[in-house]
């Protein structure tokens, strides 16, 4: 990176540790409290600088708590930067799609199986067409299952608990998912018909950009403890799933965020980036959006799991049996663009907070009512994927990432390059093959998405974790290393 | 590059630039800049149109909702689209009304090649401006 953005970027922040750097509350007009930025000396030297920007435009907001804060991973995005988590007061702060993201209730889930490297390795290439085959992926891509309005109402109300219900899956994916897969409260009238109409077709569907099924193998275990809660063994196939609420999620955002610019207006609310429209948190519109909201985050746990559903059919197919006796049960599953209701400890007090994860995975400190029993005394599983090719990463959370992130993590690497520049400066084929020599196949539904999401136009996933792990947010527990990757 | 739109550096996004003569003609070229995120549109023949017409507060979410709206009708009608046409853009005292047509044809995988999937519209760094002979707009869409 330039010596300009180093100068610029370190003269502003101030260090308050080896990892934490303080966005000074003087920086920006209007701050209410002072941004934290969670970063490695080298990692800061490639931020730029309008995501602190982003950073010090969320302090603005009225009802934030303690601080505006960017995990390791964070980056320039809209509204919030990428990585960027806020809290606030349940009854003096706002509600903000600008703090959740279009595609809300983006996430990962991590499923484990009992088969190892070698068995694998001779049938990836048949694996990989048959999951490709299997999971529609791509730009427009519809599902086989058509559900009707009552069924999509049934999903955006209980989640997973639906597909269960109608033969996707087992009662133990209900309980190893964030929340249960299930968020009560969510109001389908709050829904429109438009959104209705997206979410229809794709339930089950990958969609496309940084969006990935991946077959991967545990290469290193960190925490011989944890890694025997969350059930990883070296050597042990596992199955990552990264994707949303597709269009469902995508327009009820779009909706409300409408809604919520005219509200910002009727407020007096200033807002530093229209695309922070928000509104008082007891306020109708954003209680209406936050119900909408809701309805996009049961429908994209159904979505994850679905497409588990139908990765263990093809398992099963590949290795003829059944996925059971295949171990292939869910690890955890974890969202990283959603707004949740939770209560935190400020400043002595419990609070109820409107927690925004932006890119930012939540993690919960171990003996926390919220987490599967399984996992209640070893901590939440937190699941970071890394870049196409580059190594995942499974931890377990602390007590201290309550109090110095409001129970968060950082979500993944982060991109560096534009996909603009990496179309330019990469070539798909050129890629698929040096990954291809790594031992990684790759299939995807266009040889320039392979180059816009190629390693290299991702901060290193391990960099990222470590300053996580160095923080004590949340502890290394295992690497999982890919083998096969389908992008959309 | 064609001289309707240029793309712009952004990290995660899809940012660009549009230019017209008219208001109408720079609402034309910001969908079909965000369109080429998509798709490669030289790949898309002009068989099928359909009619918008939106009302908004103001001229930013009247851009905003032109965006959303292509990205619908794409999405729920599987119609890619190649040319937008802007018969209509006033302004007065009630707010801002658009009257357009979008031009293309059903999605067909063996003929249309797909770039990276559009999100949605953003109000990030939106600009809707003036310049010397004409119109610029400045939009990132979320990818």
């Amino acid at each position: 990176m330039s010596e300009e953005n180093e100068s610029s970027v370190f003269n502003v922040l101030k260090r308050i540790d080896d990892n934490i750097w303080e966005v000074p509350i003087d920086y920006m007009p209007g701050m209410r409290v002072p941004g934290r930025i969670f970063v490695s000396e080298h990692l800061l030297s490639i931020l730029e600088k309008e995501t602190i920007d982003q950073v010090a435009n969320v302090a603005t907001l009225p009802g934030i708590l303690k601080y505006s804060m960017a995990m390791p991973d964070a980056h320039l995005g809209y509204g919030f930067s990428i990585g960027g988590v806020a809290a606030f007061d349940k009854e003096t702060g706002v509600i903000s799609p600008g703090g959740v993201g279009f595609d809300i209730n983006c996430g990962v889930r991590l499923i484990r199986t009992n088969l190892s490297e070698n068995d694998v390795r001779p049938k990836l290439s048949t694996l990989l067409d048959d999951l490709f085959e299997a999971i529609p992926t791509g730009v427009g891509s519809k599902s086989r299952i058509r559900v009707s309005d009552a069924e999509l109402d049934d999903i955006f109300v209980n989640g997973v608990q639906w597909a269960v219900d109608n033969g996707y899956g087992v009662k133990a994916d209900v309980d190893n998912c964030e929340s249960a897969g299930k968020i009560p409260g969510a109001d389908p009238s709050k829904v429109s018909i438009k959104a209705r109409k997206r979410g229809r077709p794709q339930l089950g569907t990958l969609g496309s950009g940084n969006h990935f099924l991946e077959v991967q193998y545990v290469d290193k275990i960190y925490d011989e403890e944890a890694a025997s809660a969350f059930g990883l063994r070296e050597g042990q196939i596992t199955f990552m799933i990264h994707c949303g609420s597709r269009g469902a999620g995508h327009q009820i955002c779009t909706d409300h965020l409408q809604v919520l610019t005219q509200a910002s207006r009727k407020y007096n609310i200033t807002l530093p980036d229209k695309q922070l429209a928000c509104a008082p948190a007891q306020s109708p519109e954003a209680q209406d959006y936050f119900k909408a909201m809701l309805c996009a985050a049961n429908y994209a746990w159904v979505n994850r799991h679905v497409i588990m559903h139908w990765t263990r059919e093809v398992f099963e197919k590949t290795f003829a049996e059944e996925f059971g006796d295949l171990g292939m049960d869910l690890v955890y599953d974890v969202a990283h663009n959603i707004a949740k209701l939770e209560e935190h400890d400020v400043d002595g007090r419990k609070t109820e907070v409107y927690v925004h994860r932006k890119g930012a995975t939540r993690a919960f400190a171990p003996g926390h009512p919220d987490l599967p029993e399984v996992y209640r005394t070893i901590g939440q599983p937190v699941i970071i994927p890394g870049s196409m090719g580059t190594a995942s990463y499974v931890l377990r959370s602390t007590k201290e990432s309550m109090d110095i992130s409001f129970g968060s993590a950082c979500h993944g690497a982060g991109r560096v390059m534009s996909r603009k520049s990496a179309k330019r400066d990469l070539q798909g084929e050129q890629i698929r093959e040096e990954l291809s020599l790594k031992g990684i196949q790759v299939r995807a539904s266009q040889p320039s998405l392979i180059a816009e999401e190629a390693p290299e136009v991702y901060k290193s996933s391990s960099e990222v974790v470590d300053v996580v792990h160095e923080l004590g947010i949340a502890t290394k527990v295992a690497r999982l290393l890919p083998m096969g990757v389908i992008k959309g | 590059m064609d001289n309707r739109f240029e793309y712009l550096e952004h990290t995660a996004d899809a940012k660009f630039r549009a230019y017209g003569k008219s208001l109408e003609e720079v609402f034309e070229n910001a969908a079909f800049a965000m369109f080429n995120v998509m798709i490669d549109t030289s790949t898309v023949s002009t068989k099928i149109s359909r009619e918008i017409e939106l009302n908004s507060e103001d001229m930013e979410s009247l851009l905003f909702n032109w965006l959303s709206e292509i990205l619908f009708v794409f999405e729920v009608e599987s119609i890619v689209f190649a040319k937008f046409i802007v018969d209509k853009l006033e302004q007065d005292e009630d707010g801002c009304r658009l009257f357009a047509r979008a031009v293309g044809e059903e999605i067909n995988l063996s003929k249309h090649k797909f770039g990276t999937e559009v999100k949605a519209a953003t109000y990030n760094g939106m600009m809707i401006e003036k310049m010397s002979g004409g119109w610029m707009i400045q939009a990132t869409v979320d990818t």
